[in-house]
Formats: structure tokens, sequence, C-alpha cells
């Protein structure tokens, strides 16, 4: 059977059949760099983050207090800048940069790794500033009163819970990224979206490689999201906890007020 | 008598509103106090700023003499001499119950695990909480999270403990489980320093009460005295409110 004469069907399943070896490629491209891209942007962003809410000791002097001012100045720069420049102009903006100004040519792989992690970082910076403070500030005061220091209390107590808070904006960074390596193939990474434009322009066959193509990508999307789910799920434990042992000092059963007359004089 | 903590002269404004005026009292080992007072009267923030949660803006905090406002002893080796139940428990959210009674064992005082282990289970059985270490705080109830608080700040092996409003928080019927804690406490010699609103707890638990208002120490004396004999009209009407 020649390609004319084949339905829609059987197009994308030749589609399937011919560029299999390409698709994947190209959907393994395009995880890596998500996957890895949306961690290294998770220590950027913690990063950032942390020293974005950190308030100078009260008995820091004036260069301490200086330094910081200057060091949260250009983050914020940083943040607004990749938060409000599209990505794929970035990519454009480092790519030819590094090889026109410094001489430098990037790989495809650290061209990509470096574009989308900064980019992600910026996004990430902002949710960890908030899920730092939506930690209730009773948890830092319960462990500033047991004496642990400002860094003790936020890597023991806050950040982890800082972690749990976030994760649903983690996951929608990492589906974000799945999809958003496309723009890389300005600087011709050889990902997902890339392979779809050399199936379609082989092949002439737009509708069907679209398909096709946004099929993997939603199948990749959507395995990301319900793993994250359970992972989230086990962060959390199970809600209730039942034990069959008895707790002697809890009055489960009516009102049971304390009574003074057991101890003192009434 | 060992002494030791004494407030000189203490002042704590927010903005212009002066919480705290000219506190003046000492605390000696045994001291089973109960700070009473009607809202707004500034106990909560007496206690806050003696555990350094609030910075005083005037006056001395004395811990065996040496003053903690001005860097003479270190801020977090003294938190831990001194430890702190609060009234929304504020339990490691992150951490189970037997981490939340290492983790300022093995980080702060530096005892190793398995020490801070035993450690844990002996004030966690005390509080009867010993069979609840693998829980989450939030699958405790509130009295269970309060005991568990307790133990938290026991294991530091502090000289003074403070309480603020440890029973406020919680649904009648658990209010007992906390204060029969605090009494067996009391009871083993524990310095104790009780914001409270628990007239009983007051009257028959504690060795000596204070009464607050507006800021200052309007009473200071035996719970008997107090209760049956007050001095200051103040006190005479406030404590009339609870005994109908």
């Amino acid at each position: 059977m020649s390609i004319g004469e084949m339905n829609f069907f059987q197009r994308m399943i030749y589609i399937l059949q011919e560029y299999s070896g390409s698709l994947i490629k190209g959907a393994a491209t395009t995880m890596v760099i998500a996957i890895v891209c949306t961690l290294l942007g998770c220590v950027i962003g913690f990063a950032v983050g942390l020293l974005q809410t950190t308030e100078p000791h009260k008995n820091s002097g004036p260069v301490k207090r200086g330094l910081l001012k200057a060091v949260k100045l250009v983050l914020t720069a940083y943040v607004e800048i990749f938060r409000g420049t599209p990505m794929m102009l970035q990519a454009a903006f480092i790519f030819y940069g590094m090889a026109q100004l410094f001489n430098i040519n990037l790989g495809m792989w650290s061209a990509a790794f470096i574009i989308v992690s900064i980019n992600t970082g910026a996004y990430m910076a902002e949710t960890v500033r908030g899920g730092i403070l939506s930690v209730d500030p009773g948890q830092s005061e319960g462990a500033r009163a047991i004496g642990m220091t400002h860094f003790q209390t936020m890597a023991h107590i806050i950040l982890p819970q800082a972690l749990r808070n976030i994760m649903p904006q983690i996951g929608n960074n990492l589906i974000i990224n799945i999809k958003d390596t496309c723009v890389l193939s300005i600087i011709g990474t050889v990902e997902l979206f890339f392979t779809f434009r050399s199936i379609s322009g082989a092949l002439y066959m737009y509708f069907e490689a679209a398909t096709v193509t946004m099929a993997i990508y939603f199948i990749l999307t959507f395995a990301c999201s319900r793993i994250l789910r359970a992972v989230e799920n086990r962060m959390d434990g199970p809600a209730d906890f039942n034990l069959a042992t008895t707790d002697t000092l809890a009055f489960t059963s009516g009102m049971t007020r304390y009574d003074a007359q057991k101890g003192g004089t009434h | 008598m060992d002494e030791i903590l004494k407030i000189e002269h203490l002042v704590k404004t927010f903005g212009t509103n002066e919480v705290l005026k000219d506190i003046d009292f000492s605390v000696y080992k045994g001291n089973v106090i109960s700070i009473i007072g009607s809202s707004g009267s500034g106990k909560s923030t007496l206690l806050r700023c003696i555990n350094m949660l609030e910075e005083a803006t005037g006056g001395k905090i004395l811990f065996h003499g040496q003053n903690i406002l001005n860097g003479e002893i270190n801020e977090d080796s003294y938190r831990t001499k001194v430890g702190m139940v609060f009234q929304s428990f504020n339990l490691f959210a992150n951490l189970n119950v037997l981490d939340n009674c290492t983790i300022g064992q093995v980080k702060v005082l530096k005892r190793d695990k398995e020490e801070a282990k035993s450690i844990a289970m002996e004030y966690l059985a005390k509080v009867g909480m010993a069979q609840y270490i693998e829980a989450k705080p939030r699958q405790l109830s509130g009295g269970q999270k309060q005991r568990v608080a307790i133990a938290r700040a026991l294991v530091m092996n502090p000289e003074v403990l403070l309480f603020d409003e440890p029973t406020s928080a919680l649904d009648p019927e658990m209010v007992g489980e906390v204060l029969e804690v605090m009494k067996d406490l009391a009871e083993a010699g524990m310095t104790m320093l009780v914001v409270t609103h628990e007239m009983a707890f007051a009257r028959d638990v504690s060795n000596r009460v204070i009464f607050m208002s507006d800021g200052r120490i309007e009473e200071d004396g035996d719970p008997k005295t107090i209760f049956t004999n007050p001095k200051s009209a103040r006190t005479k009407d406030f404590l009339s409110r609870f005994s109908s």
C-alpha cells in the first residue's frame, strides 16, 4: 500500500513504525532535559529563595547588612529578568551570546541544561519563598525555643515542610518544562518537537505527525503528574494513627476535668 | 534559695503600646509560679521576653547573674536551659513524635542518637506517649500533642520550664491530661513558670502566684494568700469572676 492510499490511522501507524527510533530518542531527550533541569532549577530556587527570606541578624554589622542587601538585589534582578522574558529568546541570547562574546560553543546538552535550569530557577525562587513563608511561624519558634540555630531550624524544620508545600508547584514546573523544551529547537536541540518537525517535513504528514507527537507529550506529562501525586501521598503518610494500645492519660469517654482535689487542699 | 532568673525593670513596647511596664521579680529553684491575669495584661509577652522570642525594650533579665539581653551569654545555649511549652504546641510537623524529642538533643546538645533516643523514651513514657513514637503530630489529639511538647522541652534538661497558656487551645476534655503531667512535674521539683487561666491549677499546684494587670505585677505571693486574702482590689475583682 502506498502512502497515498492510506487513511489517517494507517498513516499514524506508518509514522510510528518508520520513526519509532527518532520519536523515542526525541522523547527521551525531552524527558532528560525536563527532569534534570527541574531538579537543578529546584536547587537554584532553594538557594535563591533561602537567601531572599534571610533577615540580617540583629547583631550583624553594616558590612554584612550591605552585602546581604546587594546579593538580594542581584537575585531579584535575576528572578525578574528570567521570568519576564521568553525562554526561546533566552535560549538564543545565551547560546549565540556565548559564541560571539566569549567564543564558547555550547554543545546541545549543556546549552539546554543551562537555559532551562536558569529559567526554572527563576520561577522556583518565588515558589520557594512562598513555601517558606507558608510554614507556620510557630514551627521556627518551637525550634528556637530548644536552642536550634537559624541554619539548623531552616535545614531540619522549615525547608522540609516548605518542600512538601511546594511539591504541587514543582510538579507543575516539571510538566511545563516537558512542554517548553520545544523552544530549544531554535538552537537545534534534537528533542521531541524537533523530531516532529523532521517527520512532518520529510513525509508532509503534518496532521498525523502532530497527533502522534501530541499523544506522546500527553503520555509523558500525565505519567509525571500521577507519579508526583503518589510521591506527595507518600510524603504525607497515613492520615490516622490507630494503635491497639490505650492512652492511659487521655480520657476518651465523657468529660473529665482535671480534679484539683487529688493533689491539693480545697 | 538558689536564684535562677532575676528580672529587673523589664519594659516591652510594641510601637507606642507599652505592654510590660517595669517588671521586677525573681525565680528561685523549685518555684512553681502561676502567672494569672486578664487577657492583654502582658503575661504571654513576659514569658516570650524571658525566652527571647520577643526582644525586650529595656531592663535586664539575669540568668544566674548573667544578663541575657546584652550578649553576656550565648542566646542559643541559654534557650536550652529555659524550656518553653506553647499554647499552639508548635511540634515539628515534619517529624514524628520520637524525632521531635531527639532533634534538639542531637543537633543542639550533641548527644549521640542512641542516648538521645533513650532519654526521649524516658520522658515520653512519663507523659504517657511512649506508644506513639512513630506518629506524626497531625495524627495526635491536642492533649497528646501538648504532652509530646512537654517531653520535647524536658529532654533538654532545662533549669526552668515556661508554659504559655498550655491548655488554652485544648478541648475541655483534654485539659485534664495535660494538667496531670504538669502537676507531676511540679511535684518532682521542676522549676516552672506557667501562664494560665486554670485557677484550680494556680491555687492547688503552684507554690507562688503572680497576678498581672495592665503590664505590671499587681501582686506576688503564695497561692493561699492571693486566693483567700488578696491585697489588691484588682486581684480581688479578677478572682471574683472565677469563684462563682
